[in-house]
């Protein structure tokens, strides 16, 4: 029974967006295979040595057992693992050189940088413009893209299964990541290293866009922050304002340019609301502006559930309004 | 001190002395003797310092700190039954994770080797004592205030909340709180008492064997042990400054590893690693030893390929001390750097199947006799296999950064430590029971117990390998829907509470009415060995000394004979031949 629970889980085509199996990548691709391969290896071994072991149990007694024990104990303690361990070897480490230093095109890099807990996003445009955008990422396809990775708190791990492996977020350094999507879809990407209280809320939608729709998005992404379309949206803009919510976040072409939390020019066209936690609508955007604590146990950001219902409204409005 | 007397003849224990002293003279040697041997009474009790006494307090302590880990892992499971459950806070989830981790590793793992070895060693090598039986006493009550203060603080809501291996900065600069100072103190003592235990164990095997048990002639445990103790030695030593850096960071400001102040995060990790590997060894070579003990037993017949068994357990010591930099691998370190260590982690498999395979050849040419103890150790070794093969997948670089930091890890590490170590050890636990209280267990619970541990274990930890490739990251207090975890996780959850099932059954294998009582004979003259077997009774009641006893002790005026498990095969009753002879 649990066997088939396993294999309809593995094989099944339930929703999977942060699964390593349904490769969207080159190199999860790469390593897909590589663990499909080991698999089949290892449970060919698994039942090759347990039925020796029932052999060796329960079989009736050899004649001269005593002539075979060194051929056993050498052909399996050592010929045996020194063979496969070198095909192994030999199967799988060749992809490493692409996989930790792969040659990077020129074309689009993106910095991104761990925050407890979500995801400070900046595309750095071939034409020189820093995009600065936070917890989405959004890619196109066929083209090879070099991630930098920092941190400057605690240590996180970026990780979108679907296109390739992760790679840690070590304050004090960079690392890099190249991502190479070949599948067009929505994934979805995770930190994996234990940052804190609600490291398991810290995720980020992934978008794999044709060429064309990519550079529409990315385009749209550079503008600055669109007009309030209707009074109650406006005031909300005057009540982000008047509360100091430019402070920390920034809305460029307002006077917000704070720093500390996400850049929310287009917060609106996100797919997900606080690091892929809540879905981007009216209701929870309130609900968030108030309780942050409740989506997202030990927030940073300070609870705004002080300015009533109506101010609240006023200012998920103006947020979602933010396209 | 004499020679071994023939094998096989059938002479009294106590040969008389060729010139005996006065009767009254031996009486007050005797009372002398007596008195340095006993186990003192009322309160002074706890003063006791008599490995038979500090072994037993430190097996039972360890066993308690096993199930306090437990509880904790059922409260992990209950959170994680469903997407999006709220049991636990996430700030509680934190805690509980990570005293699951550290008293699992440091309060059960490593602690149970050296409690079992303190408790059984000497009897197994023929002496009468370890060589610092006050160490051992010292060990054991630093090993006690550790691990109390340890689990103590989670009652306190002021436990520990940075995973097992603690990553700063976030347990330097961002948990300003007091539970990483608990962990690094805590840790102190426990590490004291695991080096403590250490130097005590391999003083032990080296200096207090008999006359005529050479090296290449002591029971494998002891090799294990030797092999275990030494590698506590070397690898505790980095924990011990990593622990004292971090704890000088958190409270003087002295920036090891914030990078703020030019310290770096990654020198912790390989400090941690360069012990943390080795630990894993430490926990899994003296459960072999367990093995090593019980299949010569139940095939009746002497291990095969001792020297072996003996220099790959030496191997696997020297190889585990050069794999730290799996842990590390999705750090950004090069590529040349990653290869080596993948092949270096996988090399590891060759010592490890040879001695799996000397176990086997052992099986081969001799005749099983099944017991509880080998049904142990069958599901210990299938369920390691599968550990180990998953071991030489996450060892693959490119795997691993999938792999690393998920669910497949987690499931990797409770297959290679469960079949590794827990397995073995109720297979010992078994296996030694009747040493400690004269009784066996009872086989029919054992059965049960074997076969609710075996079935909650496949179903807890195999759906967790899915459900790390399916995405799952470690150490996640809670997890949205749609993403095909929530079926995995409850199976887990459901396979985790059959897994807890087995220990009443565990416990209650030694209150079967039904189990049959062997009659254990106390040596005259070595009260401190009384717990430990010597003789047993043959069918008509009469003392039968081990037919392979290799040497002799004087005691008193007596020339007493002990029995060891020699390479030649193990000497301890098995429980299935109670009350029959001993062989």
């Amino acid at each position: 029974m649990l066997v088939v629970v396993l294999v309809s889980t593995l094989t099944g085509c339930h929703a999977r967006p942060l699964s390593a199996l349904d490769a969207a990548g080159r190199d999860a691709e790469e390593i897909a295979r590589l663990f499909w391969w080991m698999t089949g290896a290892a449970a060919i071994i698994w039942v090759a040595v347990i039925s020796l072991t029932m052999y060796c149990a329960r079989g009736p007694r050899v004649q001269n057992a005593q002539r075979f024990t060194p051929l056993l104990i050498v052909g399996g303690g050592v010929a045996l693992p020194a063979v496969v361990l070198t095909a192994l070897l030999a199967l799988g480490l060749p992809s490493l050189p692409r996989l930790v230093d792969a040659p990077w095109t020129g074309h689009l890099s993106i910095a991104v940088s761990g925050e407890q807990w979500w995801w400070r996003v900046r595309y750095l445009t071939p034409a020189g413009g820093d995009i600065d955008l936070a917890n989405e990422i959004r890619l196109p396809i066929g083209e090879r893209v070099d991630v930098s990775l920092t941190s400057d708190n605690v240590i996180h791990s970026f990780w979108i299964p679907a296109i390739s492996g992760k790679v840690d977020m070590i304050p004090g350094r960079t690392t890099h990541l190249s991502l190479e999507p070949t599948r067009t879809g929505t994934f979805r990407g995770t930190c994996a290293e234990y940052c804190g209280t609600s490291h398991a809320l810290m995720a980020f939608p992934v978008v794999v866009l044709e060429h064309d729709a990519f550079d529409r998005w990315l385009a749209e992404q550079s503008q600055p922050a669109q007009a309030p379309a209707t009074s109650q949206a406006a005031r909300g803009g005057e009540l982000f304002l008047e509360n100091g919510c430019g402070a920390c976040h920034t809305i460029r072409g307002t006077p917000a340019a704070g720093v500390i939390g996400p850049d929310l020019t287009h917060v609106g066209s996100r797919m997900s609301l606080a690091a892929a936690t809540l879905p981007n609508e009216m209701a929870h955007m309130v609900n968030w502006i108030a309780e942050p604590e409740r989506a997202k146990p030990a927030a940073h950001m300070p609870a705004f559930g002080m300015l009533g219902a109506e101010q609240l409204h006023a200012l998920a409005a103006y947020l979602i309004g933010l396209r | 001190m004499s020679a071994s007397p023939s094998p096989g003849a059938r002479s009294s224990d106590a040969d008389p002395l060729d010139n005996p002293p006065p009767p009254a003279l031996r009486r007050a040697q005797e009372e002398r003797l007596l008195r340095a041997w006993k186990i003192p009474t009322g309160w002074r009790y706890w003063s006791a310092v008599n490995n038979t006494v500090v072994g037993l307090w430190y097996v039972a302590l360890t066993l308690v700190f096993f199930l306090f880990g437990g509880i904790l892992a059922l409260a992990m499971r209950l959170q994680l039954a469903g997407a999006g459950n709220d049991f636990l806070s996430a700030d509680l989830y934190s805690q509980v994770f990570t005293l699951h981790g550290s008293v699992m590793m440091f309060l059960f793992a490593i602690p149970i080797f050296e409690a079992v070895s303190i408790m059984f060693l000497p009897q197994m090598i023929g002496a009468r004592e370890l060589p610092f039986p006050r160490l051992s006493a010292f060990g054991f009550w630093a090993f006690a205030i550790g691990g109390t203060f340890l689990c103590g603080s989670i009652f306190f809501n002021a436990a520990p909340r940075g995973g097992w291996f603690m990553y700063p900065p976030l347990t330097s600069a961002y948990q300003p709180d007091i539970g990483a100072d608990i962990w690094l103190l805590g840790f102190s003592f426990i590490e004291v008492a695991a080096i403590a235990a250490a130097v005590e164990l391999i003083v032990g095997v080296l200096k207090c064997r008999p006359p005529g048990m050479r090296l290449n002639l002591v029971p494998l445990y002891a090799w294990y042990v030797l092999v275990a103790a030494f590698m506590v030695l070397f690898a505790f030593p980095p924990l011990i400054a990593g622990t004292i850096l971090l704890e000088l960071e958190r409270a003087f400001g002295w920036p090891f590893f914030s990078p703020a102040g030019g310290g770096d995060p990654l020198l912790w990790q390989h400090l941690f690693w360069i012990f943390g590997h080795p630990e894993v060894y430490i926990i899994f070579l003296p459960s072999v030893a367990l093995v090593a003990m019980i299949v010569p037993t139940a095939a009746q017949r002497p291990i095969v390929g001792y020297s072996w068994v003996v220099l790959s357990a030496i191997g696997t010591g020297f190889l585990s001390f050069g794999l730290w930099v799996h842990h590390m691998f999705t750090t950004g370190l090069p590529g040349i750097t990653l290869a080596l260590f993948s092949a270096a982690s996988t090399a590891v498999a060759i010592p490890t199947g040879v001695q799996f395979f000397c176990f086997l050849a052992t099986l081969l040419a001799g005749q099983l006799a099944r017991s509880v103890p080998m049904l142990y150790v069958l599901g210990g070794l299938s369920t390691f296999v599968i550990g180990g093969l998953t071991g030489v997948m996450v060892a693959m670089a490119p795997f691993n950064f999938q792999a690393h930091d998920t669910f497949f890890v987690v499931a990797h590490l409770h297959t290679v430590l469960i079949g590794g170590a827990v397995f073995p050890l109720l297979a010992g636990l078994y296996y030694y029971f009747p040493l400690v209280n004269g009784k066996l267990l009872s086989d029919r619970l054992g059965r049960a117990s074997f076969w609710l541990v075996f079935i909650g274990f496949n179903v807890t930890f195999m759906p967790m390998h899915v459900s790390g490739l399916l995405g799952m990251p470690r150490r996640v207090f809670t997890y949205p829907t749609g993403l095909s975890w929530e079926t995995l996780n409850l199976v887990s959850t459901i396979g985790a509470f059959v897994l807890a099932a087995a220990s009443p059954s565990s416990c209650g294998m030694s209150c079967d009415p039904r189990v049959r009582r062997l009659t254990l004979h106390a040596i005259p003259g070595t009260p401190v060995l009384s717990s430990g077997c010597r003789r047993c009774p043959d069918s008509h009641g009469a003392s039968v000394r081990f037919p392979r006893s290799t040497g002799a002790i004087r005691c008193g005026s007596s020339r007493i004979s002990f029995a060891t498990t020699t390479r030649d095969g193990s000497s301890f009753p098995t429980p299935r031949k109670a009350g029959g002879r001993c062989s």
